[in-house]
């Protein structure tokens, strides 16, 4: 059994500071870290091994050079191989060119069983490279997973969180998986292992070694552009309302007519 | 910059220690510790499942095969949350591993060192005595041959882990007549007949890993058990200790380094006269003094390592860094209490417990003063 999972280098969020002039976020100095949600697509990835150990994780991911540090953290969680996607053509990428991308990688890993992904990264929020990476390669998607069910070799029964409650999905293989943090609480590295890691190679990828061409990656295959990121204006305080039922009733329409909203 | 000293390799271990330090050593279970002296074997299983106590044992043996630098930033960033969580990463890689390691043969090493690096059992290192402190060689502990075995007894104290250890390497005089030449080292079983701890000693700080004495009264030991040759042991322990500053180093400069997050912490939320006391000079050259102090003892401490790590002669430099870092820990925290006032003597916050337990680290495994003798020793043996 063959598993993919995609993973991202992400700044690390809770470091991250806006810049109060241009809007934009201040990346220097803050330390880059796994996608915490792809940390749980890697631990299901690993939690499947642990059953069945004629399983091979192959984790694969686009970004700078760089990203290999974090390539190799998911190494020495227990990953067999890595694989960067790393091209100065491949920068500038929104959702979809970042998905042809990673879907011309996968292909290049052969026959995959189930490829996992994180729901979403924690620096754009789009939730959209998972299912677009699906649609590229012609699988099913479950997005949201939560609970990974039963898995009987062809198929995988899995549990998509909603906002109150869940589905239940039985899903024919190959498909993808976008996994969400209460699926699992991912495992540390272990010292070794991060010895181990070091000791491997990391393939790094260029848009030839994927057979794309550069007008269908990066900046020249994004249609979605980023005019200007700011911060949205800070709400005021609201306001509580106080007596009965009633009385709240007849001052809130009074507010809302003042407000002309009714 | 530390970044001369430390490959990528060693920076995402510092990440595995300081993830697990974060989520693993939370307030509730440090007080928890504080509260009932006991550290909860469940979390020490998962610190042996990260490798955390056969960091510099090679991997044929059950360890991790990484080098003294990894160490140091496990023990580092682990004693930062927790001094008597790195009591439990220091022992088995340092003081009751070291002496295994150097002169186990392979049968020892497989039956008492292997299990050890992976947790399953504990071992303790004895050579301190009631009347043999820094004065190793005055040892009483006698081990008198009788066939294929020898007889122990004596008393040691001061043994850290002693009550909870399946094991224990023990120092003993096998000859009276021959001074430092005379001490032989043992592996004994802490359920053998004739071993008893005595009471748990009560400790002005890192609770949770208990300290006891061990008796020894007739206690047959089989020749197998003789750790390295006979008459060699004392060597054997110095060697030891050589290594074993280096992990108090670490401990000191993990404490010394939440101390001053603390000080730092509280120096911009406490207000007085209308600002963060922080804002006041006092306040902030104390902060800018710790931290200098702090940054010149890592240097030590991570040079000593690197030259540990690249076969270099690193006695001097390891001693130098116990000297140095353990002295200012005690310095830097005395100030982060001084900084918190009246809040840093009370026990809800960090720093009442970071003052107590860094106050062994200029004593345990030689005492600065000790230091002073093996670095002043040096410099004027020409």
């Amino acid at each position: 059994m063959k598993i993919c999972v995609c993973a991202k280098q992400v700044p690390d969020t809770n470091e991250v500071r806006i810049d109060p002039v241009k809007g934009t976020l201040i990346r220097e100095g803050v330390p880059s870290i796994l996608n915490p949600d792809d940390a749980n697509a890697l631990e299901a990835a690993l939690q499947i091994k642990d059953k069945y150990q004629d399983t091979t994780i192959s984790v694969i991911s686009m970004g700078p050079p760089q990203a290999t540090y974090m390539l190799r953290e998911c190494l020495a969680m227990g990953a067999d191989e890595a694989v960067l996607l790393s091209d100065r053509a491949f920068g500038g990428a929104d959702t979809c060119a970042t998905s042809t991308t990673i879907a011309a990688g996968i292909k290049m890993l052969g026959d995959v069983d189930i490829i996992f992904g994180g729901r979403q990264a924690i620096d754009g929020d789009t939730a959209q490279v998972g299912p677009q990476v699906a649609m590229r390669l012609g699988i099913p998607v479950v997005t949201y997973v939560q609970e990974i069910v039963d898995y009987t070799g062809d198929k995988i029964k899995v549990q998509r969180q909603l906002e109150d409650g869940y589905e239940l999905i039985e899903v024919k293989l190959p498909c993808f998986l976008t996994c969400v943090k209460e699926l699992n609480e991912p495992r540390y590295m272990s010292v070794g292992s991060i010895v181990d890691a070091y000791k491997k190679d990391i393939k790094v990828y260029n848009h030839e070694d994927v057979n794309l061409d550069p007008k269908d990656c990066g900046l020249n295959a994004s249609p979605t552009q980023v005019f200007r990121s700011f911060t949205p204006p800070v709400k005021g305080k609201g306001e509580m309302l106080q007596g009965s039922n009633k009385d709240m009733a007849k001052e809130l329409v009074i507010k809302l007519k003042e407000k002309h909203l009714i | 910059m530390s970044e001369c000293y430390f490959t990528e390799q060693h920076e995402l271990i510092r990440k595995l220690a300081k993830d697990f330090a974060e989520r693993e050593l939370t307030k509730e279970l440090l007080d928890e510790v504080e509260e009932t002296g006991v550290f909860p074997e469940e979390v020490l299983q998962k610190m042996a499942k990260a490798g955390f106590f056969g960091i510099k044992i090679p991997k044929e043996l059950g360890g991790q095969g990484a080098d003294a630098r990894s160490y140091v930033l496990v023990m580092s960033e682990i004693a930062k949350v927790s001094g008597v969580a790195s009591i439990y990463v220091s022992s088995p890689n340092s003081l009751s591993g070291g002496p295994l390691l150097l002169a186990g043969n392979d049968e020892q090493k497989r039956k008492y060192l292997t299990p050890v690096v992976r947790g399953e059992k504990k071992l303790s290192f004895a050579l301190t005595e009631p009347g043999a402190g820094s004065d190793a060689a005055g040892m009483t502990t006698t081990a008198v041959k009788d066939g294929d075995y020898y007889i122990l007894n004596g008393r040691k104290c001061f043994i850290t882990m002693a009550p909870l250890s399946d094991y224990a390497v023990v120092f003993a005089k096998t000859d009276m007549t021959k001074g430092t030449r005379g001490v032989s080292a043992f592996i004994i079983d802490m359920k053998q007949e004739g071993v008893s701890c005595g009471k748990h000693e009560d400790k002005m700080g890192l609770i949770g890993c208990a300290t006891s004495d061990i008796v020894m009264e007739n206690v047959r030991v089989h020749k197998s058990n003789l750790l390295g040759e006979e008459g060699k042991g004392f060597n054997l322990a110095m060697a030891t200790l050589d290594t074993g500053r280096l992990g108090v180093a670490s401990q000191a400069i993990g404490v010394a380094e939440g101390c001053l997050e603390e000080a730092c912490k509280y120096a911009k939320e406490r207000k007085q006269f209308g600002k963060n006391i922080g804002a006041f000079q006092a306040i902030g050259f104390t902060i800018a003094d710790m931290a200098t102090k702090l940054e010149a003892a890592k240097q030590l401490t991570y040079r000593a390592a690197y030259m540990m790590d690249t076969k270099q002669d690193s006695g001097m430099a390891a001693s130098m860094a116990k000297l140095y870092s353990t002295e200012v820990c005690n310095e830097i925290a005395a100030k982060a209490v001084q900084i918190h006032g009246g809040y840093g003597y009370i026990k809800d916050y960090k720093v009442e417990r970071m003052y107590r337990d860094c106050r062994v680290f200029t004593i345990y495994e030689g005492t600065s003063q000790v230091q002073q003798i093996v670095i002043s020793s040096k410099l004027l043996k020409k």
